[in-house]
């Protein structure tokens, strides 16, 4: 079956409902559903001939426009004497001469199910802006592939960044089948070899769809078939079916706890105030406990008041205005949340950013941040990494240039709310805009805070950490040992508690290895790894002393930036950095666990001190150099420097 | 978990919209043109604002050759919401000989809509403008982002927009510069008669079919709706029953025969329609990256 036409489809709108029952279509049309979604393909892949394809057997293509698609064709159409689709969604004058679209554009159809928002992006490698853009509000990605040309460096590209942003449902419509004669072997050698690489870069699912844009096979289901009889090999969904049944990401977004971001106030007199926002998160009633942040203040919800009447219950997606029990304080860009887990508020940040501006990010430039409704001041810090985004090798840079993605600290002037970007977009998703142009620049990721949280609401608890630490009669301390693999660290550690134990002091010594056989485990060598490893060792390190105990950690800890970030969690005073001083070449001489030797082989990546760069500390409170001490004149020269003899 | 309609998820993303500018432009204003888009917008924004009136005022771009009808049913409806409305017009159209016999449709269209609007934004000071501009009605404005950055002398430039992501809209500018915004970007010509049918949204009578005096000029069906109207020789005005699917200046909006008399059956007639609604405006006659052009200069 090649030449479907609307009038045999079961999924696109039919005719004679329209003719002979207008009420009983309204009525089905009214109950429709919206998925959005992003088409992704280089040049030749056919996404503007399927796009074209969709419109038209969904019949949103017009006589008139239709006659000037035939002329169209002739003038500039790729496709000899038959109609040209893609001359239906190719766009602005100037690139329609070059044959290619170069923006986002959106596009509509509707079928008896759902309505569809397409966002069409260019396949172009200088373009990834555009894309990055399309995929922000997409459900789901279609990658389209070229049957002949299976997967290329492009289709990777595509692919890696819609999972970068957060696209959960993928499709590869493997397309042109009808140029490879339908030929199972080749779709299954294309699956298999996309199946390869998804895993590799951690897309979890993805379903593959033989197709035809330009003959039609599998974009919809003939009537009482599943697929097209060219492909009677193939038993799964045609295109449309799999558009029309996917799951909707605004369920998901129901489904988790109640969050809704302050627009607006709205004040028309004195006693009406109400917070008016779109609910990101989550559900809500009247009565429901709710806290604003990042005052703290709860107070419970009066009414969700709309112009069509009070309701009962408002879910993630919907515009209200909420009206609350209590006089609180709040204004456009905090939160009302539910009571009981209100999100996190933080000013420095890891983030993915992507970089959209012709003139290259500027490390340490202030920028506008957006994120919601809160406009912030913001400063990125020389990226950590860049991510290729054909080989998605980390690459050492200084800047982000146009197009360029990568992995970077960020600080803001104050707090801002948010939740990590897999967790929510909506609050998770900032932009940054130049303070001088007013052009948006880059867009961003927030993966986590880096600051120990501020202005979320603790749970008080009648213990403080001062009252464990009375019991315990000591001062709670992190001793933190840094230093090259080999230097000694876990050795000077251990011999330092022993002392501590012997002197009735409560320790615990959190060794690298060992929590690496643990809470760490999931985590590997790459410097996010290891960011996020130091991070955790921290917070845990934190509760440790929270309990009373003098914690004593042993790990290579090569970033400044990191064990500054542990200094930051715990009061003044209680941090002390123990720079275990080893020269590079000792330390490879004794090389105790053979590491160095796999490291110079090239066996293992990332190691510190001979591929990955090791930051002396600059203020260390004790310095222990090895090479001049024991162990045992190591330990007690750190005991004297913290328990200094009465 | 409840699932929401597709009306339903474009009237919460309009609703945010409208929200946006209101809390960071400094002095924003609505394009209203009466028609059917606008009628959605102004629905939106009361509901956005509720029950505040909508915090910024109404600006008519008025040709002098709009329908008596139009105009009507836009001063029952300020009257009634209690709106502010400003109308701009040119008002030496006569003195210039500008009108919509003579005068070509660019030079018609610079002089009696694009001039009158850019100069009354300027004239006030408005920082944003609502539009009803939809991605759906012409390939050019399928590309147009929702906030649409205009120079300080209202171009539009189409290799220097910003890009959206999520929902998340730039709305810094600089001095005397202004933006367009879309709030109805995403619905398309079926949505908004729906909308308008589900809401009971009161429209101008025109939309509706009614028997008008009519005469049949190059290829469009024209209503003779004042005495103005001139007519050419042999041309005598028929009754037919008409009605508009787009409202322009009269003697340039083509009619549509019909006897569709309620939304429903409206609906029907577009759904089964086989020309698109643009079709019936001789503006954009001409070259078809028209829109473009025109938008370049100001217009949209």
């Amino acid at each position: 079956m090649t030449d479907q036409t609307p009038a045999q489809n079961s999924s696109f709108q039919t005719e004679a409902l329209i003719a002979e029952d207008i009420d009983a279509y309204l009525d089905q049309h009214q109950h429709k559903s919206l998925l959005r979604f992003i088409t992704c393909g280089s040049v030749d892949d056919g996404k503007s001939t399927l796009i074209g394809r969709l419109l038209y057997d969904s019949k949103m293509i017009f006589e008139d426009q239709l006659s000037a698609l035939e002329s169209d064709s002739q003038k500039h159409g790729t496709q000899g004497e038959e109609i040209d689709f893609a001359l239906l969604v190719d766009g602005l004058a100037a690139e329609r001469e070059q044959g290619i679209t170069i923006d986002v554009a959106y596009r509509f159809f509707t079928t008896e199910k759902r309505k569809f928002i397409v966002a069409d992006t260019p396949g172009h490698e200088q373009y990834t802006r555009n894309m990055v853009t399309g995929a922000s509000t997409a459900d789901l990605a279609v990658i389209l592939v070229d049957a002949r040309k299976g997967i290329l460096e492009q289709t990777k590209r595509h692919s890696f960044l819609v999972h970068l942003l957060g696209i959960k449902h993928l499709v590869l419509a493997v397309n042109k089948m009808d140029l490879v004669d339908y030929d199972q072997a080749t779709f299954d050698r294309i699956v298999g070899e996309y199946t390869a690489f998804a895993n590799e870069i951690g897309i979890e699912s993805f379903i593959a769809i033989p197709i035809s844009g330009f003959k039609g096979d599998n974009i919809t289901a003939p009537v009482g078939g599943a697929a097209s009889s060219n492909t009677p090999w193939y038993d799964g969904p045609a295109l449309i079916d799999h558009l029309e049944t996917v799951e909707i990401a605004n369920f998901a977004a129901q489904a988790r706890t109640f969050r809704m971001p302050v627009q607006w106030v709205n004040r028309p007199n004195l006693d009406f105030r109400g917070f008016a926002g779109l609910i990101t998160d989550g559900s809500i009633k009247p009565g429901d406990a709710v806290r604003i942040v990042p005052t703290g203040k709860t107070s419970t919800v009066k009414s969700i008041s709309t112009f069509d009447g009070d309701l009962d219950e408002a879910v993630a997606g919907q515009s209200v205005t909420l009206t609350l029990a209590d006089e609180v304080d709040c204004s456009r860009g905090d939160m009302i949340a539910v009571a009981d887990d209100p999100p996190e508020a933080s000013d420095q940040f890891e983030t993915t950013i992507v970089w959209m501006s012709d003139e290259a990010l500027k490390p340490g430039r202030a920028y506008w941040l957006k994120l919601g409704p809160q406009m912030v001041s913001a400063t990125v810090a020389e990226p950590k990494y860049e991510i290729c985004v054909n080989s998605f090798e980390h690459l050492a840079a200084k800047t982000l240039q146009l197009n360029g993605i990568g992995v970077a600290e960020l600080r803001t002037d104050k707090p801002i709310i948010f939740e990590p970007y897999t967790k929510s977009r909506q609050l998770g998703g900032f932009i940054l805009i130049d303070k001088f142009t007013n052009a948006t620049v880059g867009a961003g990721l927030i993966h986590f805070s880096l600051r120990r949280a501020q202005n979320v609401h603790w749970q008080p608890t009648t213990i403080t950490r001062d009252d464990h630490a009375l019991l315990k009669n000591q001062k709670p301390l992190v001793l933190w040992f840094t230093g090259l693999s080999g230097s000694g660290k876990s050795t000077i550690a251990n011999a330092v508690e022993q002392r501590l134990n012997l002197m009735n002091r409560h320790t615990f010594l959190l060794d690298g290895d060992n929590v690496r056989h643990g809470l760490n485990k999931d985590l590997g060598f790459t410097e996010n790894d290891r960011i996020e490893n130091i991070r955790r060792v921290g917070e845990v390190a934190k509760l440790m002393t929270d309990a009373g105990l003098i914690v004593l950690t042993a790990f290579i800890s090569p970033f400044r930036v990191e064990r500054q970030l542990v200094r930051g969690m715990v009061p003044d005073g209680e941090f002390i950095e123990v720079f275990v001083d080893t020269p590079l070449d000792v330390a490879e001489q004794r090389d105790v666990k053979g590491l160095y030797k796999k490291a110079r082989s090239g066996e293992l990546k990332n190691f510190t001190g001979i591929d990955s760069p090791y930051e002396e500390p600059e203020n260390a409170e004790i310095r222990v150099n090895t090479v001049e001490m024991t162990v045992e004149e190591a330990a007690d020269h750190i005991i004297a420097q913290i328990m200094p003899l009465k | 978990m409840r699932q929401l309609t597709h009306l339903e998820r474009l009237e919460a993303e309009s609703i945010h919209i409208f929200r946006e500018v209101v809390a960071e432009a400094e002095n924003p204003v609505m394009l209203y043109s009466v028609g059917k888009d606008s009628s959605v917008m102004l629905h939106l924004a009361r509901k956005a604002f509720y029950p505040s009136p909508p915090p910024f005022p109404m600006l008519h771009v008025a040709s002098g050759w709009d329908f008596q009808a139009l105009l009507d049913h836009r001063d029952k409806t300020v009257k009634e919401y209690n709106l502010e409305l400003i109308v701009a017009q040119n008002e030496d159209a006569e003195e210039q000989g500008i009108n919509p016999f003579d005068t070509g449709s660019a030079l018609y269209s610079q002089a009696q809509l694009t001039d009158p609007l850019k100069r009354a934004l300027t004239e006030h000071g408005f920082d944003a403008a609502f539009g009803g501009g939809r991605r759906d009605e012409e390939k050019a404005r399928a590309k147009e982002r929702v906030f649409s950055f205009r120079t300080a002398s209202h171009r539009w430039d189409p290799k220097n927009q910003r890009p959206e992501l999520w929902n998340l809209y730039n709305a810094k500018k600089n001095k005397d510069e202004s933006i367009r915004v879309f709030p109805i970007s995403n619905w398309t010509e079926l949505d908004i008669w729906q909308y308008i049918a589900l809401e009971q949204i009161d429209i101008v009578p025109l939309y509706l079919s009614s028997p008008r005096p009519t005469v049949e000029r190059d290829g469009l069906l024209l209503v003779v709706d004042d005495d103005r109207f001139r007519l050419e020789e042999g041309e005598e005005p028929v009754e037919r029953n008409v009605r508009f699917r787009t409202l322009g200046c009269y003697p340039l909006t083509g009619a549509t025969q019909s006897d569709a008399t309620d939304m429903n059956k409206i609906i029907q007639e577009m759904l089964l329609a086989t020309g698109s609604e643009r079709q019936g405006r001789a503006i954009d006659k001409g070259q078809s990256a028209s829109m473009e052009d025109k938008k370049q200069q100001g217009y949209f």
